[in-house]
């Protein structure tokens, strides 16, 4: 278990904690999203500048444990320049892998969200940012409002 | 049992490793460490005499209440209302009549804003509460205000979390219909000073309900001595079952209230032009109840009353006066609530670790505490922060698993660093 916990607690995720990539509000931002945990107060507020199908910039603001913190970052990091269509089915794959589909890939960059799988209970604090970019997608250009609770 | 325990608590007199002994669920390990349980400010774990109470119940003599003529009938009607004159001792109340059986703090509160409240409500009308009420003390006022037209005024507290008797003061007058507070803060820790602001209230003539979740599990209450109007707890805390709980209210006010809720056992007579209305407590207790679960809370109260109050509330203030000192030392963490006087929660911060990541890291090493808003995000607002870390004591917890805690909360320290 304290294996499991190292495993969580590695230092990438430590590391995108203490020093977020990408933490700004886009401006202008084509579209919104924000997410919000209302169990433990965690809120996440993506933007994105989104032309032609790609996403030229994407940012995240907000206030959130190191796990939401940490996946939010690694999030941003890996979608910058993506295509949405590339985008969306990063997240369904995320999604997936957080649901228990050990065999699904994922970029190596978000390899280091796969322990969370070990921590049922925080399982919604790394979806909290992928929660608000569905949103933000699904919005199509309005604010999009997620919820990982429940 | 854990060889660190102290036999005797020297603060209070109580032997707790006897205590610790009375909880199958305290005998195990989490994680590969000995549980720790410091999550008693949600809901505490039940000694052996509370699921036995249950289990007896339910293997030997259940059968539904006030109904039948028939044996188990009766024997389940007797020990279910034999636990009204076990709560009218716990609570020093006058009558065992004045004792209603609810599902529990939050349905209490709902109660008296529905059956006492709300006839008495003009549009205009304003309720006192504090800002550092649970939920289940706001919602239900919310809910009448917006049906009546009436205001919820709300007394601030300091940074240190206490309340201000001559603020209180000055926000009650002749608008005001209803004082509704917290007596001990579940986020905080705070004892308020819930005689004094009785008086303020009585002074003029506004009546006020204490909620009482968090004091009785913790120290000798006494509604007459803080004379109260209302006075409402969970059985959950008091360590017995969830889902029951009492609302305890002076006679000639549940004498004058209509029932909340309708239905059988809450009736004299029946018939379709009109029904009459069984008296206080029974008025208020429609349908069947949750009877193994009253029997299991009426022997969790018996237990803690074999304890005595005093001796646990003296236990208790050593915990916490211990973690007060140990955690307050410790670089990068802050407690959240430093009133003067305090019973059983330590809500803390810390600089680089959200109360989340404590939470887990805490889990880790075996140390159940809770992070998160603990229902009360009026108090989060009022500290600009989103959560809280809490560990909060129960009469079973030791000086030892107070180390565990720090240590846990330095190894914490360590890995964000
Ligand atoms: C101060 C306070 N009031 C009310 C409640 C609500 O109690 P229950 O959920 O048992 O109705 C709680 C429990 O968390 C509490 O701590």
């Amino acid at each position: 278990m304290a294996d499991d916990l190292f495993k969580l607690y590695q230092d990438v995720i430590l590391e995108h904690n203490r020093k977020p990539r990408n933490y700004v509000a886009v401006d202008p931002a084509t579209h919104r999203g924000h997410g919000y945990n209302p169990l433990c107060g965690d809120s996440i507020e993506l933007t994105l500048d989104v032309r032609d199908g790609v996403i030229h910039a994407i940012g995240f603001q907000g206030e959130s444990c190191a796990i939401a913190t940490a996946s939010a970052s690694l999030l941003t990091d890996t979608l910058q320049g993506c295509s949405v269509d590339e985008a969306e089915a990063i997240t369904a794959r995320f999604r997936a892998v957080m649901d228990g589909q050990d065999e699904e890939d994922l970029p190596a960059g978000l390899e280091p969200l796969r322990g969370v799988r070990r921590f049922p209970s925080r399982i919604k604090c790394a979806r909290l940012a992928w929660a608000s970019l569905e949103a933000a997608l699904a919005g199509d250009g309005e604010d999009g409002a997620a919820s990982t609770e429940g | 049992m854990s060889q660190v325990d102290p036999v005797v608590s020297t603060a209070s007199g109580l032997d707790v490793d006897a205590i610790r002994a009375r909880f199958p669920i305290l005998q195990q390990e989490i994680n590969g460490k000995p549980l720790v349980y410091l999550d008693n400010g949600a809901t505490a774990q039940k000694p052996d005499v509370v699921i036995d109470a249950v289990s007896d119940c339910y293997r030997s003599y259940y059968a539904n209440i006030h109904r039948g003529v028939h044996e188990l009938s009766q024997r389940s009607t007797t020990a279910f209302e034999a636990v009204r004159g076990t709560v009218q001792r716990f609570l020093n109340a006058p009558s065992e009549d004045e004792v209603v059986f609810t599902r529990g703090t939050t349905e209490g509160i709902n109660l008296v804003a529905n059956s006492f409240v709300r006839p008495r409500l003009q549009a205009g009308d304003e309720i006192l509460v504090t800002g550092m009420e649970h939920h289940s003390n706001i919602v239900p006022w919310q809910l009448l205000c917006d049906a009546t037209g009436a205001k919820l005024v709300v007394v601030p507290f300091s940074d240190a979390g206490e309340l201000d008797l001559d603020d209180v003061a000055a926000r009650i007058n002749k608008r005001t219909k209803f004082v509704s507070v917290i007596h001990v803060s579940n986020a905080l820790g705070t004892i308020n000073p819930v005689a004094e602001i009785v008086e303020l209230a009585h002074a003029q003539d506004v009546p006020v309900l204490v909620d009482g979740a968090q004091s009785a599990p913790h120290m000798p209450v006494d509604v007459q001595a803080l004379g109260c109007d209302f006075f409402v707890f969970s059985g959950h805390k008091t360590y017995g079952p969830s889902g029951v709980g009492v609302l305890w209210g002076r006679y000639e006010l549940l004498a004058a209230m209509p029932p909340w809720h309708g239905g059988g056992d809450m009736i004299k007579t029946v018939t379709f032009e009109r029904s009459e209305f069984a008296e206080p407590p029974q008025r208020f207790e429609a349908g069947t109840p949750n009877i193994a679960g009253v029997i299991g809370m009426g022997a969790g109260i018996e237990w803690l009353m074999g304890l005595g109050l005093d001796k646990v509330a003296a236990h208790e203030a050593d915990l916490l006066a211990y973690a007060h000192e140990q955690v307050s030392a410790m670089e990068g963490v802050r407690i959240i609530g430093n009133a003067r006087r305090k019973a059983a929660a330590l809500s803390f911060v810390m600089d680089e670790a959200h109360p989340h990541d404590i939470g887990t890291i805490l889990d880790n090493d075996g140390v159940a505490i809770r992070s998160g808003h603990h229902c009360a995000q009026p108090v989060m607002q009022r500290y600009g922060i989103p959560a809280t870390a809490r560990a909060s004591f129960g009469v079973y917890n030791t000086r030892a698993e107070v180390d565990q805690l720090v240590a846990s909360i330095d190894k914490v320290r360590r890995l964000f660093a």
